[in-house]
């Protein structure tokens, strides 16, 4: 069958971008041909900024290069400029004359920059700053001249402003408004920014008209005259006042365009077999100026053009970050409000801070932050989430407090932070290491940086610093992704949670049979999807559902944990903390009969034997003769408690027998992640329940329940859910309060980030206030357990897992 | 020339999963996939010596169980932005037997 042919005109960031897309899904249903106007691949347009302030070179922030393009059959034409579109012969035309059929045109044109209709605008050294053309006539004219003057004080005013005077320029920005970045900044928080800028050596002029730029015999700039009369010396002018879509070409072909080429949700133009995405676009009414809706464009074009015609492109919530090193500016969303909106401002001159957030029905919907731009992502997921922040409201301007937010030196702020300041605690990954890939890999996304530098990829707490680290270095291109968007992992576009409910509602029963139904795209998952399906399957289909050891990550597989010379701990189950002289001379007798090598309290109140071969391990666990305390699994690990009212001269309850009783109930119990316990004879509190999943702590009058604590990578505290009476009603209100956590909280998620994300009212509602919904989770996970073994007793267990072969 | 050693049957390897041979060469992992396919590699991450054996395995690569690295069965590459490689070693199956080669 002979190809289709897809034609693309404009070989920039969104064109580029939606080719990659389609050879993701269909490398081989086109024949495709680029025409580009620059004599460059496509690079790193918002990188400009950079380059001009001499961070880093052209040759750096090329993102295709010419052979990525031969690599997927691409033909491409740079420096050709196409002036026709002959639509009803579906043929483009070059300048030089050089025609191409197409059966899907794609307009992927950009925008041009506004000039200012005065006098003088068409004189050498007035330029605009838009390509690596511009940026380079920039930085020559740094090297022969002297006075600039850059009209307009947006952010690409400013940004071009600061690289010219680091390139020793003696730099005035122009502005018409009062204030700069008049739409961001309320009059405090620009003269703030001013203030900094002009630290750097910038130079302002507010309430500026231009009237006329001076030119001398040669034809080149030479001054800049006001309305008011006043003048200034301008060897360079650089107009960054505004673009506006590039609609020439297919306005000129008679395609529909009201301040930009006018599309529909996917994308398509009022000529069907036409395309077009990125800047050049009016969608809904809106033309975006920035990467990060071009990408979402992006997505949704090639997954037309590749004939799936699922995806729907619904608009996009922005957000910016100024790219000047040093100054610290961040906005996102609808940041101006209205009569219908309230604002919480925090503003500190002194300090430098200024904060601004916009609520409107409980929602966040925009943010400007100046001086202190830690909590940005954190910000702008809640706006893209239209998160209700009705029960974090009090706190929410004081962001994502970082208590005990652990391994990097007790840092928050990213700008804060030198070059050679470790990010990433695991993977020992410096902040200037981070900023360079960003810069010259071209990394637009979190996942992009994880795997280019293995920041933020193992423990996941240093994830607010790369965040903050790419949206200042890509300047707002950065999203993060919606989290009811984000897909399971790289072999389905589904979510947890739609997965799910598919799991549930088509009765799949195997994970074989959740990848045919749900058509993965890899034929046995990955070491990411794998586990988390082996555990819905069996959660939402108990008894029936058979689990898949190979699906679990060897800990599970092995029922110990792996250490890290491949040896493996083992850990016994010691009711609620408490044990016997017998059980200690058993586990002693093992120590010495294995060799073993480490013998430890662990920090959960019972004894982990350190250095286990794993062939030994069948062995140990008959001799041990006790429980398994799956230490290694997604599973209840312990039950912490205090002494409590049977010793204690201040306990009012027995701790003690409340945790034995609770583990008993729970010790078999799989879930999503490991859940810990911890049970305290009085408010003293010595078990630590306030940072548990779930904590009970005794009471004169009964027990209070406390859920979603953390005490590991980022110290969380519980939440009060319920004052009880009876340890009979604490059992039950706890298995239901886990039952729900089981059935809805995605893999991998401890309680803290469900209950984040489904909020407590909710568990409230569910357990607490609707007596007959407790009563059927509670029968629920006592049903599914009832039929759980002990993998110590082997019954489930594949016992070739443990035996060696030899030659 | 190979030299050709029976070390156990295809039967006895799960799929998706491994067995591990113990040799003179060191620990080696033979692997299966969900096509039946078995590769054998030197049960020894490149990164810091993780048993491979023990990760998961999927398509044709496993995931070390140590840190993540993912490294493929048929040459041991580790799977970019890592790099490294596990030693290969040549494997066949003949009437349901494995044979491994170490030289
Ligand atoms: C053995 C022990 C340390 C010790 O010597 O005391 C331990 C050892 C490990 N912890 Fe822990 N944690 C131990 C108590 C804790 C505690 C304290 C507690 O439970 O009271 C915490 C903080 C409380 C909490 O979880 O909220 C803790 C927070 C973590 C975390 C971070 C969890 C989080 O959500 O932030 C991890 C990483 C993970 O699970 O992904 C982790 C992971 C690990 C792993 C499993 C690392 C791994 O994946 O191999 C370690 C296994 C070593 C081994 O082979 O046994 N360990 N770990 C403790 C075992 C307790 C037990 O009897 O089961
Ligand atoms: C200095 C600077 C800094 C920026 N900083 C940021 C930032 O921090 N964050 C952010 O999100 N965004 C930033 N941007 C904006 C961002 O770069 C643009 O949103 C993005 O590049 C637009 O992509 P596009 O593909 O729509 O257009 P472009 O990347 O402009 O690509 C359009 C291409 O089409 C070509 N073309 C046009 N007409 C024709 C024709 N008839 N025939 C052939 N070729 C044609 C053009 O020459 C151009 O190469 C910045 C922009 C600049 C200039
Ligand atoms: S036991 Fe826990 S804190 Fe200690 S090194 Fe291991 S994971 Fe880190
Ligand atoms: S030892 Fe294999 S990933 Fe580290």
């Amino acid at each position: 069958m002979k190809k289709m042919k897809l034609v693309m005109v404009g070989n920039g960031m969104a064109g580029v971008r939606t080719l990659e897309e389609l050879i993701k899904l269909e490398p081989d249903l086109y024949d495709m041909t680029v025409f580009g106007a620059e004599p460059y691949p496509n690079y790193n347009r918002i990188m400009l900024s950079p380059v001009l302030a001499g961070e880093q070179g052209i040759q750096d922030i090329i993102l295709n290069s010419v052979e990525w393009y031969t690599e997927n059959k691409i033909t491409l034409y740079m420096n050709k400029k196409i002036v026709k579109i002959d639509r009803k012969n579906k043929v483009v035309i070059t300048e030089d004359g050089t025609a191409a059929e197409y059966d899907r045109l794609l307009l992927a044109t950009g925008s041009n920059p506004f000039i200012l209709p005065v006098p003088g605008k068409d004189l050498q050294g007035v330029i605009c700053y838009r390509d690596i053309q511009d940026t380079n006539a920039m930085i020559d004219a740094a090297t022969k001249y002297k006075h600039a003057v850059v009209i307009g004080g947006g952010l690409l005013g400013l940004e071009a402003a600061n690289g010219l005077a680091l390139r020793g320029m003696d730099v005035t920005v122009v502005h018409i408004m009062p204030w700069l970045m008049e739409r961001q900044l309320d009059k405090n928080s620009a003269f703030m920014l001013q203030a900094s800028l002009e630290a750097k050596g910038l130079k302002f002029m507010l309430e500026k008209h231009t009237q006329e730029l001076v030119g001398d015999a040669q034809g080149r700039v030479t001054a800049i005259k006001f309305k008011d009369g006043s003048e200034l010396p301008a060897d360079l002018v650089v107009m960054a006042v505004g673009i506006r879509p590039n609609t020439s070409l297919a306005e000129s072909a008679g395609i529909h365009c009201n301040r930009g080429i006018v599309v529909n949700d996917t994308m398509q133009t009022y000529d069907p077999s036409i395309y077009a995405v990125g800047e050049c676009v009016s969608h809904r009414g809106t033309a975006y100026g920035l990467v990060a809706p071009l990408f979402d464009m992006a997505k949704v074009c090639a997954n037309h053009l590749a004939r799936m015609g699922i995806a729907r492109y619904q608009g996009s919530v922005t957000s910016t970050k100024l790219k000047v090193t040093g100054v610290d500016l961040f906005s996102a969303g609808d940041f101006t409000g209205n009569e219908h909106t309230e604002d919480i401002v925090l503003h500190d001159t002194a300090g430098g801070v200024y904060k601004k957030l916009v609520v409107k029905d409980d929602k966040l919907i925009g943010a400007v932050m100046y001086g202190d731009t830690t909590d940005g992502s954190w910000y702008f997921q809640m706006i893209r989430d239209g998160k209700n922040i009705s029960e974090i409201r009090d706190h929410l301007m004081f962001g994502q407090s970082h208590l005990g937010n652990t391994g990097h030196q007790g840092q928050s702020s990213a700008a804060a932070m030198p070059d050679t300041m470790e990010v990433c605690g695991c993977n020992g990954v410096c902040k200037g290491t981070i900023v360079k890939a960003i810069k010259e890999k071209g990394l637009f996304s979190l996942e992009d940086v994880r795997k280019h530098t293995k920041a933020s990829s193992s423990c996941g707490s240093c994830t607010g610093l790369v965040e903050q680290l790419l949206a200042s270095t890509v300047g707002g291109a950065y999203t993060p992704t919606l989290s009811a968007t984000k897909p399971m992992c790289g072999c389905t576009d589904l979510t947890h949670e739609q997965v799910r409910k598919q799991i549930t509602e088509q009765s799949l029963i195997s994970i074989p049979q959740v990848m045919k139904v749900l058509q993965w795209n890899t034929p046995n998952g990955c070491a990411s999807c794998r586990p988390g399906l082996n555990y819905y399957v069996l959660c939402a289909h108990p008894r029936i559902a058979k689990d898949d050891p190979q699906s679990r990550y060897i800990n599970e597989r092995a029922h110990a944990n792996i250490q890290k010379d491949g040896t493996f701990s083992v850990v016994p189950r010691m009711f609620g903390g408490v044990t016997t002289a017998k059980d200690l001379r058993r586990i002693a007798d093992v120590a010495d009969k294995y060799n073993i090598p480490t013998v430890k309290v662990t920090g959960g109140q019972r004894i982990d034997l350190f250095g286990v071969k794993k062939e030994d391990l069948p062995k140990v666990w008959a001799d041990l003769d006790m429980p398994s305390g799956h230490a290694y699994a997604k599973a209840l690990r312990t039950v912490k408690t205090c002494v409590g009212s049977e010793w204690c001269r201040f306990g009012v309850q027995d701790s003690t027998q409340m945790g034995i009783d609770l583990e008993k109930m729970l010790w078999k119990m799989y879930a999503p992640h490991k859940v810990k316990i911890a049970v305290s004879g009085c408010p003293r509190n010595c078990a630590e329940s306030g940072i548990k999943d779930v904590g009970v702590i005794g009471v004169d009058s009964g027990w209070e329940i406390y859920v979603a604590g953390n005490g590991g990578i980022k110290t969380v505290v519980a939440q009060f859910l319920v004052k009880l009476k009876t340890p009979e009603e604490v059992l039950e209100y706890s298995a239901a309060f886990l039952q729900l956590y089981r059935e809805e909280a995605r893999y991998l998620d401890r309680t803290v980030h469900y209950v984040e994300r489904v909020g407590l009212e909710y568990i409230k509602q569910k357990v607490v206030m609707d007596a007959a919904n407790r009563g059927a989770l509670y029968e629920r996970l006592l049903y599914t357990m009832a039929d759980t073994v002990d993998p110590w007793k082997k019954e489930n267990v594949d016992m070739r897992e443990f035996e060696m072969l030899s030659t | 020339m190979n030299n050709w050693l029976k070390v156990s049957n295809a039967a006895d390897i799960p799929q998706l999963g491994s067995r591990v041979v113990t040799t003179q060469a060191g620990n080696i992992a033979l692997f299966k996939t969900a096509d039946n396919e078995i590769f054998a590699l030197l049960d020894k991450c490149p990164h810091k010596g993780g048993p491979l054996s023990q990760g998961i395995v999927f398509g044709k690569k496993v995931a070390c169980p140590l840190h993540n690295w993912n490294i493929c069965l048929d040459d041991g590459n580790a799977v970019a932005p890592d790099v490294g490689c596990a030693r290969s070693f040549p494997v066949k199956v003949e009437g349901g037997a494995v044979f491994l080669s170490l030289t």
